[in-house]
């Protein structure tokens, strides 16, 4: 019996070792045809001619996935705070059911929207090169994707951090948002970090939403209304008909892909480590 | 002992896992190939069985890529019907094609382009169908009429505003197919949007739609696009332009006037065997040109 759970919780390992070798297999071959240097430096994406740089993919990718999250952030735990410390119950249940709801929508469905509402509005007040479709649009689409991610991180470990802290804090005469800012919050810390590395996650791995708002045009940005294309696109766009050089070219970036997600998820975690031995230090002084 | 056991199972799991993975890997990156692969295949088993009845001919079909494609649906449907010749269909390029019908290396040829007038000597062309690709706008754009040199500039990011083709003054929104697409190389091949190493001049600012629905849905949403659909595609929310006067409509792409266009073309030597000649004719008749009408303009309706 116990050997049945063992091999379903291999399964996981199984499964990710299988899909980063997968990956790995289908992408290495590629690097005979060109460097690493010049696929991650290189500026011009031209399957056609078999130029391939990811470079603009990158940057792209990078920009999105930092003005995302930073929008997310922000709005995301105010929203956790407002739950959590200033709305009555009743209502922040109701604010809570919304917030779930905004979960579960597909991503299909924020890259419809955003195609139908976002984009024309962008068209008419800022135009650009993609008349709307730009990496702004992504920018707005992702931050509303992954607010509930962070909204329900941030919301758990504001409910978590201890009622003695508060009354603590109140008792030596601070103001409620003195409390909220100063202590709550930073008690709060790893958790709200974690709910950030999920939503930063979820930001840089969409595909569809971005697809469908953010023009695919292989450039470097050099405005935010200019049409972009991320690494996920870049590789859902063209996966269709590729074959060759062409089809390794997208394995590859599935690689950079790959790559970049454990790097980010890497440094974060060692940061959350960090920030806890420092908490744990001031605690015990 | 039983934590050996366990590394066994494991290890005999990930190794038939990485071995389907191999395969499964191996199967859509030459999907083209192994479904020719898999045709010849078929022949192969079918004429084996059935070589001491009938025996089948091999007729060597060679060429274009674009033609290879429906051809591979025709040779099922062909087989399918009970024909026991056996297809060899080869994807490798028109002028290949063109070159293996004129010496004899191939029963057919298949060409996606014009025949130049010095491969036209000697051999019999058979026009199956007729892609024609329209320039598309957005309805309420005041232009009707474009010269093919002019697409051309606009989608090499030469000219960039309406009001140099006599529009109104607003910056041009070029909407593209992705890299790969059937149609986006026709229209690169048509207008000679490819550098001397085959890489596409489209403008690289071009907003880039996966698939006919999206440039449909971007063309008719943004203004001051223009895009560009295979002919079969065309609806009311977009505005097919006229090419040098000449309206996309099927007559026109089947009289050669409407020139984003290209026939698709069967080459044969005049005294080509019996067996080569079935396959052509049932590819002009109801069944052969009712597949070709799946992606094109077929030459009978």
């Amino acid at each position: 019996m116990k050997y049945i759970f063992w091999l379903c919780a291999a399964i996981t390992i199984i499964v990710i070792t299988f899909m980063g070798a997968y990956i790995i297999v289908g992408g290495l071959p590629f690097f005979s045809h060109t460097n690493i240097v010049s696929f991650l430096l290189g500026k011009k994406w031209n399957p056609s001619g078999e130029i391939f740089g990811i470079y603009p993919m990158l940057i792209t990718s990078i920009y999105a996935t930092v003005g995302a999250t930073s929008i997310g952030v922000v709005v995301g735990m105010s929203t956790a705070i407002v739950l959590v410390e200033i709305l009555p119950l009743k209502a922040a249940k109701v604010f809570s059911a919304a917030i779930d709801l905004l979960a579960g929508i597909p991503s299909v469905i924020y890259g419809f929207w955003g195609l139908m509402v976002i984009v024309p509005i962008i068209d008419k007040f800022w135009g650009g090169k993609g008349a709307g479709s730009s990496l702004l649009a992504a920018i707005i689409i992702l931050s509303i994707m992954i607010l509930p991610t962070i909204i329900r991180m941030s919301e758990v470990s504001l409910k978590a951090v201890p009622k003695e802290y508060k009354e603590g804090a109140l008792g030596l005469g601070a103001s409620k948002f003195q409390y909220i800012f100063k202590v709550q919050i930073g008690a709060a810390k790893s958790g709200i970090m974690a709910g950030i590395v999920l939503g930063i996650g979820r930001a840089l791995g969409e595909t569809m939403a971005v697809i469908l708002v953010s023009g695919n045009a292989p450039i470097i940005p050099k405005s935010l209304v200019d049409p972009v294309r991320t690494l996920t696109a870049n590789i859902a766009l063209e996966m269709g008909y590729a074959s060759g050089v062409a089809r390794q070219a997208l394995f590859a970036t599935g690689m950079v892909l790959f790559a970049l997600i454990m790097l980010i998820n890497f440094l974060l975690t060692q940061f959350i480590k960090n920030a806890e031995r420092r908490n744990g230090n001031a605690r015990k002084a | 002992m039983k934590k050996r056991l366990l590394s066994c199972i494991t290890a005999l799991v990930l190794g038939t896992m990485i071995l389907g993975g191999c395969t499964a890997k191996d199967s859509p990156s030459s999907a083209v190939q192994s479904g020719e692969a898999q045709v010849a295949e078929d022949k192969k088993e079918e004429s084996k069985s059935e070589e001491t009845k009938k025996g089948g001919v091999k007729v060597s079909i060679v060429g274009s890529t674009t033609v290879a494609e429906p051809m591979e649906k025709l040779a099922e449907k062909y087989k399918e019907l009970g024909n026991t010749d056996n297809l060899e269909i080869q994807g490798v390029g028109s002028s290949a094609g063109i070159k293996a019908a004129i010496d004899g290396s191939a029963d057919i040829g298949m060409s996606s382009r014009e025949l130049k007038d010095e491969e036209k000597e000697g051999v019999v062309e058979t026009v199956i169908a007729y892609d024609g690709i329209a320039v598309v706008v957005h309805p309420s754009n005041g232009i009707s009429d474009l010269t093919k040199a002019q697409v051309k500039d606009i989608f090499e990011g030469k000219i960039t505003n309406w009001k140099e083709v006599g529009g109104i003054d607003k910056d041009i929104v070029v909407v593209t197919r992705e890299a790969g697409s059937g149609t986006r190389g026709a229209f690169e091949e048509i207008l000679k949007l490819l550098d001397e190493n085959k890489a596409s001049t489209i403008v690289e600012t071009a907003v880039v739609g996966e698939g006919t629905g999206a440039i449909m849905a971007a063309v008719a949403s943004k203004e001051a696009s223009i895009g560009y659909v295979s002919e079969g595609y065309l609806n009311d929310t977009v505005k097919p332009l006229s090419i040098d006067g000449v309206k996309p409509e099927v007559e026109a792409i089947k009289a050669g006037q409407y020139t984003i266009s290209r026939p698709l073309i069967l080459i044969t030597k005049s005294d080509l065997k019996p067996e080569a000649q079935a396959v052509i004719d049932f590819i002009l008749g109801d069944e052969g040109q009712k597949i070709m009408a799946e992606k094109y303009i077929p030459v009978k309706n």
